[in-house]
């Protein structure tokens, strides 16, 4: 929804802005995101280079053929598969109550002023406990097991979606709220027709950013104790000093995070095609 | 019939915004409603449409009291107020949610057709000018077939050929649908170029310090002798009420903020 259209913009009015050297503007275009590639790339080439003509034996930093090896391998027994379905489950259903709580909340407070004076400041100071310390108290109160694990990624999504929906109800535009009641919309129409579009683009802002936080705090979750899951292969990886299965693990993070964040864009770009427009403009 | 009797506004800031407004306007009449800023103008507009509640008197419309926004009664705001999540045919066809989907397509296009935007139906309001986004706005306000139609400088913010034009626009969708027109401005000549009487306020507390009659033949020549006469009624009792220091009825003097002269 965002990167590739503002690189297309910026391409375009980069173009249309000098005529005299379009060709230069063009390669410079391109060129940029692979200019940001050279180091990685570079660096992966070198350390198999390295490794393959025996100047390191790789053991604490395998090289790129040895994480891809043992990435191929762990997918093939099935087991990067049932370590990353825990894991998502996991984060599931920690997002889930992390948003439920959070989107009903932020929607209370920012809309009653009373609510807001009850709840925020106590949500507020919750907010500045950092959500790890919530850990041992977890553990006491559910257990080791699921529930804890949990429990803390909700907290983690919990409060980014909390203060996203507040903020967003609180600043919807008082004018268009006007025009809502000058066609004498219900409170549910005037919730349905004005409220919920206005507030949707940082909603969504608020769960991507959510998630984002989830998949952190599922990490932290696995490391206090887990028999499955990513995280478990992480700490895994350490106790048996396979870097390999670490960096593997680390990947498929990245590949899940970023396609989870990614299904959330995608799912709400048909409704925010009328912001879209605003930013290709 | 629109009926204003005694309207005074006092907000809860204790801000003694309107005093003692009474006047009529008759069904298909236009009124514009000038003076000096802060006198009240847009308030008064408020208490007619509905959205905010008078602390005296009473508006009447059709010998009903208005006390909350009325589906006889539209209102165009000095901003087009789009929502930017519709498109412009959804922007127009926002009042007719209830009906029918044809009906509503079918009057969407006739009112876009009106104002002379029938291409930009599917057009997101991001993507218009002020003036076509304000042209959408008195769409949306006369899709619902208003009895009224209050505007609130509703062409202040564009240029002076967009402005022309729009009252041109106006003038033509007035002839077509014979709504009761309030219009607010700041424009002398907007005022007498639409308007069958102007109404010249008075601010703190704003009140009605004149009612001019503007007893010209339609279309309006603003080169005429006419014209120019009801020009100059109208400017003087526009000076008499932004002087220095007012006398008020009472026979207190008040000076007048400088701000108070920015109209
Ligand atoms: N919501 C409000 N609460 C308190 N005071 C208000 C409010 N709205 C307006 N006022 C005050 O009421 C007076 C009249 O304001 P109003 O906006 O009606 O003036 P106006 O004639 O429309 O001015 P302008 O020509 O600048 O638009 C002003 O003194 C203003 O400060
Ligand atoms: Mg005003």
């Amino acid at each position: 929804m965002s990167v590739v259209p503002m690189t297309a913009t910026a391409e375009q009015s980069a173009q249309s802005a000098t005529t005299r050297e379009p060709r230069l503007r063009r390669l410079n275009g391109l060129a940029r995101p692979a200019l940001g590639l050279i180091l990685p790339v570079g660096v992966a080439v070198l350390w198999e280079l390295a490794v393959r003509f025996g100047l390191s034996d790789g053991r604490l930093v395998p090289p790129p053929s040895v994480i891809f090896e043992t990435f191929a391998e762990l997918a093939r027994t099935g087991e990067l598969q049932r370590h990353a379905s825990t894991t998502l489950a996991r984060v599931a259903a920690g997002f889930g109550f992390g948003v439920a709580a959070g989107t009903v909340l932020g929607a209370i407070t920012g809309y009653s002023s009373l609510a807001s004076r009850l709840l925020d400041p106590t949500l507020q100071a919750l907010r500045a406990i950092p959500s790890i310390a919530w850990v041992p108290l977890f553990i006491l109160w559910l257990g080791i097991f699921e529930e804890s694990k949990v429990a803390l990624i909700a907290v983690g999504v919990f409060f980014p979606v909390y203060l996203g929906v507040m903020g967003a109800i609180h600043s919807v535009d008082r004018k268009l709220v006007e025009v809502g009641r000058v066609f004498r919309l219900s409170d549910a129409a005037m919730v349905r027709r004005i409220l919920l579009p206005a507030v949707l683009p940082s909603y969504v802002i608020a769960l991507r950013s959510g998630l984002g936080l989830g998949w952190m705090f599922v990490v932290a979750a696995e490391f206090m104790g887990a028999s499955e899951g990513l995280g478990f292969l992480l700490v895994d990886g350490q106790q048996l000093g396979k870097p390999a299965q670490i960096v593997a693990a680390i990947v498929a993070f990245a590949i899940i995070g970023k396609t989870t964040d990614w299904i959330i864009a995608a799912i709400a770009a048909p409704f925010l095609r009328w912001e879209d427009v605003v930013r290709r403009d | 019939m629109l009926v204003l009797d005694r309207v005074g506004k006092t907000y809860p800031n204790g801000v003694h915004a309107l005093e003692g407004i009474s006047f009529s306007v008759a069904p298909g009449e236009i009124v514009a409603i000038v003076g000096g800023s802060g006198c009240g103008k847009s308030t008064l507009l408020r208490l007619v449409s509905g959205l905010d509640h008078p602390t005296q008197g009473a508006v009447i419309l059709d010998e009903e009291r208005v006390t909350a926004p009325h589906e006889k009664i539209g209102i165009v705001f000095q901003e087009p107020r789009l929502l930017p999540w519709l498109t412009v045919a959804g922007n127009v066809g926002f009042g007719l949610a209830d009906r029918p989907k044809a009906e509503r397509e079918a009057r969407v296009a006739d009112a876009l057709d009106r104002v002379g935007l029938a291409d930009k139906a599917k057009v997101w309001p991001r993507e218009l000018s002020g003036g076509q986004a304000q042209r959408v706005a008195i769409a949306r306000a006369l899709v619902p077939r208003p009895e009224v139609l209050l505007l609130d400088e509703p062409f202040s913010a564009l240029d002076a050929f967009t402005r022309i034009d729009l009252q041109d626009h106006l003038l033509s969708l007035w002839a077509d649908l014979k709504p009761t027109l309030v219009i607010v401005t700041h424009d002398v000549e907007e005022a007498i170029v639409l308007a069958d009487r102007i109404i010249v306020m008075r601010p703190r507390p704003g009140r009605v310090f004149a009612e001019i009659e503007a007893d010209l033949a339609r279309p309006r020549d603003r080169q005429s002798a006419a014209f120019d006469s009801v020009k100059r009624r109208v400017l003087a009792a526009l000076d008499r009420s932004l002087d220095r220091s007012v006398v008020t009825d009472d026979g207190e003097t008040q000076a007048t903020a400088g701000a108070a002269l920015w109209w």
